[in-house]
């Protein structure tokens, strides 16, 4: 079973890596860029087939050590 | 004082901060393996130092946080034991909520290694004692990743509980946005928590307590600890 947490800053969350990668592309000429943030994605691999088990391993995991909650969102997608 | 400095993979500061507690104390700090899971018996001070731990991997002191001697390191802090964490050691105590708040990547991108200006904000913690509040320190910073940040209302709470006890200010003891390097919130170089018996900091005391290599200004946070623990 394929999944996919993905790590993101909260709003209003200062992210200057997200600044300095809107400002390159800023500067290679790619237009209509209005911001850029910059978050994680972990592809994990389940051994379990149930999805509401894997859901709530998951979000454990997120919980625990995948994301910071202090200044971190996450969202959880089981994929198959 | 028995001291137990933990090791992690890539820390790269324990020498330095065990060689100031021998200095200081006269006694050798105990290194501990991250792996354990027990602290040295008797020990009453916990030293995370600075490093780089893991690689930074995922978030800096995030993977340290979970290492198994953490669940004694937890345990002592609950007993009201001293737990120091120097730069990365603070970073682990953020991500192991040992501390609230986080450091984020300093704000001008850079990674920061010069001497900073930190104004004690008051003496009567294990940390500070021999310090007067409102003294001015010179001491080292090495870090990417120092920018202290929480919400407002933890910021609230620990500006009203008096738990910054480091902040970054000019020579003068002034503050100004200038001489914080690291674009901390309210300036913030080091907290303290609740019971004030865990102190994170970003800058290096360790590194400024041997006169022959330069100032000495780092002696009386390991002084303070000393002091504390031989009168108890």
């Amino acid at each position: 079973m394929k999944a996919r947490v993905t790590v993101t800053l909260k709003n209003g969350v200062l992210d200057p890596q997200g600044k300095a990668i809107e400002g390159a592309l800023k500067s290679l000429g790619i237009e209509g860029v209005e911001s850029v943030r910059q978050g994680k994605v972990f592809e994990i691999e389940l051994s379990a087939g149930d999805r509401v088990k894997a859901e709530a391993a998951l979000k454990a995991a997120a919980d625990k050590l995948l994301a910071n909650t202090v200044v971190e969102n996450y969202r959880v997608e089981v994929l198959s | 004082m028995k001291a137990a400095v933990v090791l992690f993979p890539g820390s790269n500061r324990e020498g330095d901060v065990a060689s100031a507690i021998k200095r200081i104390s006269g006694k050798a700090a105990n290194i501990v393996w991250h792996a354990d899971s027990e602290l040295p018996a008797n020990t009453d001070l916990v030293v995370l130092p600075g490093g780089f731990s893991y690689g930074d991997y995922l978030r800096c002191g995030a993977i340290a946080a979970r290492a198994p001697i953490m669940n004694a390191v937890r345990a002592h802090a609950e007993r009201g034991g001293l737990v120091l964490g120097i730069c990365n050691g603070f970073q682990i105590l953020c991500e192991a909520q040992l501390l609230p708040g986080v450091l984020q990547r300093n704000a001008q991108l850079r990674f920061m290694c010069r001497e900073v200006y930190l104004r004690v904000e008051r003496s009567d913690t294990p940390y500070s004692r021999r310090y007067n509040a409102g003294d001015v320190l010179k001491i080292p910073v090495a870090h990417g990743e120092g920018n202290y940040t929480a919400d407002d209302e933890t910021i609230k709470r620990l500006e009203g509980d008096g738990r910054v006890l480091f902040r970054y200010v000019s020579p003068e003891g002034k503050l100004d946005p200038k001489w914080n390097h690291n674009g901390a919130t309210n300036a913030i170089a080091g907290i303290l928590s609740e019971k004030l018996n865990v102190l994170g900091l970003m800058p290096h005391p360790e590194n400024h307590v041997d006169p022959m290599i330069g100032p000495t200004d780092g002696r009386g946070l390991f002084e303070s600890i000393n002091t504390v623990l031989e009168a108890a």
